[in-house]
């Protein structure tokens, strides 16, 4: 019967995970590469291949350590926690997840090189303001024996670095996922000068080449490797947006203990103990959602999209009122830039955004629910 | 190929609920006619009532994880999960329930000789003595611990003198477990003892209060000269508060999960589909948040308990169960009104007790300790936020 209870090996995992990245991405190596405008950093991003990361969704014979979801999951709340800067979703989880539903040789050898940190990668669904894979519109047209791609895509994570990318495409019968160097011919890409200061890309297709072989998956049925993988992607990303929560509360209750007025600690004034106390408490009721998410993609992959819808929503509510009032606790420092709250703001906001919001997460529940 | 035990349980509890549980039992019932609270005034509403209570009390069934030898059935938390759900899969009533179960079960179980086990624990777990809480007074509310109700040392037992308030079903139980003020000269919190007393005895009048709701839950209970003797302590004299603190974890836990049998565990959205053929949007909003926030909390209570069970302290969770469960199910039966309309504004109307039953949660945020309290307790005990 799955457990609730973080295994010995997570809480391991946990702690080698805080251990590393208090030492190599504290929230002033995420400042530093703000105020440069770097948004990769591949040493670090190689450190983190090397120590399995990379490879955590990977099989083994393919290269990989393949922990599983829920131990993804702990390694993504421990980055949230201090805002590190990586292709960790996107690549060691998106991607990942998409080409391990294929077996052929070429799958393989692409999880080896994401595995070895030698390959990043990029999903690039949407095309308007909110997250609706089912309304694509960029073209796939059969041409010979592959097909031509034109149309547009924004907000494609990771989109302007990456070495490739997942495209998503509608084909004449349904969609279809390509998988594709992100240099070749025809694909343009425009960085995006995003408010969390992360990798983000507006692309556009013009009349780019794909074979048949650029195909993941089968052709009008790029749900069923895009739908694991979509999963994989929300609950780690709820999971990370719960450990930005964690950090942005851990600051709060800091400045709670420290800051003084009226003569006396202000963590000493009930109103602010009790609006503490409350973030507290729903930030615990998520966890326990994150980790559900978790154990449900390692044991019913089929079943869990209650559990990954339910680990989202409760991550972007519960992180936006972190967020909120990490800055309305701190006063006016949390308004400065010289102050790292902002950037859990940010984020948080981003976060909510990428990979379905609020509503679309509620929907799901509701159609699981009978609503 | 070895048998997984856990599945040898089920089979075996299958076919048990199968022979044993009375069609009539199988309705999921969960109103206050449907429920077995025992004691020795209980009157049974049907002989199917008694018949189930009487089987399951022969198995352990009332108490499925307590030992065998105080009445229990010895479960593992594995096999508790199967228990429910396979009762919740013959949609079986539960066949006991009472304060004796939830609250002081617990506590005796922990701070009780083997004495006091055998002798208290059996006949709760047969619905035979049903028991009530005597804490609150009229001045010690949220400050609990100014409990001022004496008890007068006389060698082989207590006089106690003072009254107690919100005895829930007071009225109706055979027994009180209560704190009581030993010592008063000691500091607030090391001067009270938690004692048992027979509730049959001169001294010992008890009054129903009536409440927004229209019913009398809730009771005064007065004693005056009223005798306990030495041997009913739980715990050591004058150290009260520490049985009275881990008992207030269940009940705090008891609470929290209130909400979660509203419609017999069905999903909200359905629940209030039953009134209304259309949500309009923003009832169906608000529903969906709440739905979304009450499956949350369901997990944080099944993670406390595996947590619990697999030795990692789940410490001061109940605080933050109790508060986060019962604000939500103040808000589930608020949406319960939206949907039910002017019907559910009548006493006894075309949605029977709804407008009762939805006063009555108001009260969840206040008994067992405030959610004022509760917060309190996490900033204090979890953030270390000074006091």
């Amino acid at each position: 019967m799955t457990k609730l209870v973080m295994t010995e090996e997570e809480t391991m995992l946990a702690d080698m995970a805080r251990g590393f990245l208090d030492g190599a991405a504290p929230v002033s190596k995420f400042r530093e590469m703000r105020d440069v405008g770097q948004t990769f950093d591949r040493a670090l991003w190689q450190e983190m291949a090397d120590m399995g990361w990379a490879g955590v969704l990977v099989p083994e014979d393919a290269g990989g350590s393949d922990m599983g979801y829920a131990a993804a999951n702990v390694i993504a709340q421990e980055m949230g926690k201090t805002l590190a800067v990586s292709p960790f979703i996107s690549s060691a989880v998106i991607a990942a997840t998409a080409l391990r539903q294929v077996s052929d040789a070429r799958a393989v050898e692409a999880l080896g090189r994401i595995a070895s940190g030698e390959a990043t990668y990029a999903l690039a669904v949407d095309e308007g303001i909110k997250f609706d894979p089912e309304a694509t519109a960029l073209q796939a047209k059969a041409d010979g024996n592959g097909f031509r791609l034109n149309g547009k895509k924004q907000f494609v994570v990771d989109g302007a670095l990456a070495d490739r990318l997942l495209v998503l495409a509608r084909t004449e019968n349904g969609l279809t996922l390509f998988d594709i160097p992100a240099d070749r011919a025809g694909v343009q890409r425009d960085a995006s000068n995003m408010i969390d200061a992360r990798d983000a890309a507006r692309i556009t297709f013009d009349d780019v080449e794909a074979t048949g072989e650029d195909v993941l998956g089968a052709v009008d049925n790029a749900m069923q490797v895009l739908k694991p993988a979509l999963q994989a992607g929300q609950a780690a990303l709820a999971a990370e947006m719960t450990g930005l929560s964690a950090g942005a509360f851990d600051m709060t209750v800091g400045y709670l203990k420290e800051r003084k007025q009226f003569g006396v600690e202000i963590g000493r004034f009930q109103a602010l103990q009790h609006r503490a106390a409350h973030l507290w408490c729903e930030i615990e009721v998520t966890a326990s959602a994150i980790l559900n998410a978790g154990r449900m993609l390692d044991s019913d992959p089929e079943g869990a999209e209650l559990a990954v819808s339910l680990a989202k929503a409760r991550a972007i509510d519960t992180a936006k009122l972190a967020v909120i009032e990490g800055v309305q606790m701190h006063g006016g420092i949390g308004m400065t830039d010289a102050y790292d709250m902002g950037f859990y703001m940010k984020r948080a906001r981003v976060g909510a955004e990428w990979l379905g919001d609020y509503s679309y997460h509620a929907e799901k529940i509701a159609a699981a629910r009978g609503f | 190929m070895t048998v997984n035990p856990t599945d040898e349980f089920r089979a075996e509890l299958c076919d048990w609920l199968e022979a044993n549980c009375p069609q009539e039992m199988r309705d999921g019932a969960m109103t206050e006619d449907g429920i077995c609270w025992g004691g020795k005034n209980w009157v049974f509403t049907s002989d199917a009532q008694k018949l189930w209570l009487e089987r399951c009390a022969a198995k352990g069934y009332t108490v499925p994880t307590w030992p065998v030898e105080y009445g229990g059935a010895g479960l593992s938390r594995d096999q508790e999960k199967v228990f429910h759900e396979e009762m919740g899969r013959i949609n079986a009533r539960t066949p006991l329930q009472s304060f004796g179960i939830w609250m002081l079960g617990p506590a005796l179980l922990h701070f009780g000789s083997h004495e006091q086990k055998l002798h208290y624990l059996p006949p709760i777990a047969r619905g035979e003595i049903r028991w009530c809480q005597g804490y609150s007074e009229p001045g010690a509310g949220s400050d609990l611990a100014n409990v001022q109700t004496r008890g007068e040392d006389k060698g082989d037992h207590w006089l106690i003198n003072g009254q107690k308030i919100w005895t829930s079903y007071a009225d109706k139980a055979d027994w009180i477990f209560a704190l009581v003020r030993t010592d008063r000269e000691a500091p607030k919190h090391k001067g009270i003892s938690f004692l048992l007393c027979d509730m049959e005895q001169p001294g010992v009048e008890t009054r129903p209060i009536k409440m927004i709701s229209g019913i009398s839950p809730f009771c005064e209970t007065f004693f005056t000269d009223a005798v306990i003797p030495k041997e009913q302590i739980v715990g050591e004299e004058n150290k009260g508060w520490d049985v009275a603190k881990y008992l207030l974890t269940h009940e705090r836990e008891m609470i929290s999960g209130g909400g979660q049998g509203l419609g017999g565990g069905r999903a909200l959205g359905a629940v209030l589909s039953d009134t209304m053929e259309e949500m309009g949007a923003t009832l169906r909003a608000d529903a969906l948040r709440c739905e979304i926030d009450s499956l949350a909390i369901g997990l944080t209570l099944e993670r406390y308990k595996d947590q619990s069970e697999a030795g990692q302290g789940a410490g001061d969770a109940s605080a933050m169960l109790k508060y986060m469960g019962t604000e939500l199910n103040k808000q589930r039966h608020e949406l319960m009104m939206s949907a039910g309309g002017s019907d559910a504004l009548e006493w006894d109307g075309p949605l029977g007790n709804r407008a009762g039953d939805w006063l009555r949660t108001k009260a969840n945020s206040i008994e067992g300790g405030t959610s004022e309290v509760m917060l309190s307790i996490v900033s204090r005990r979890v953030l270390g936020l000074p006091a």
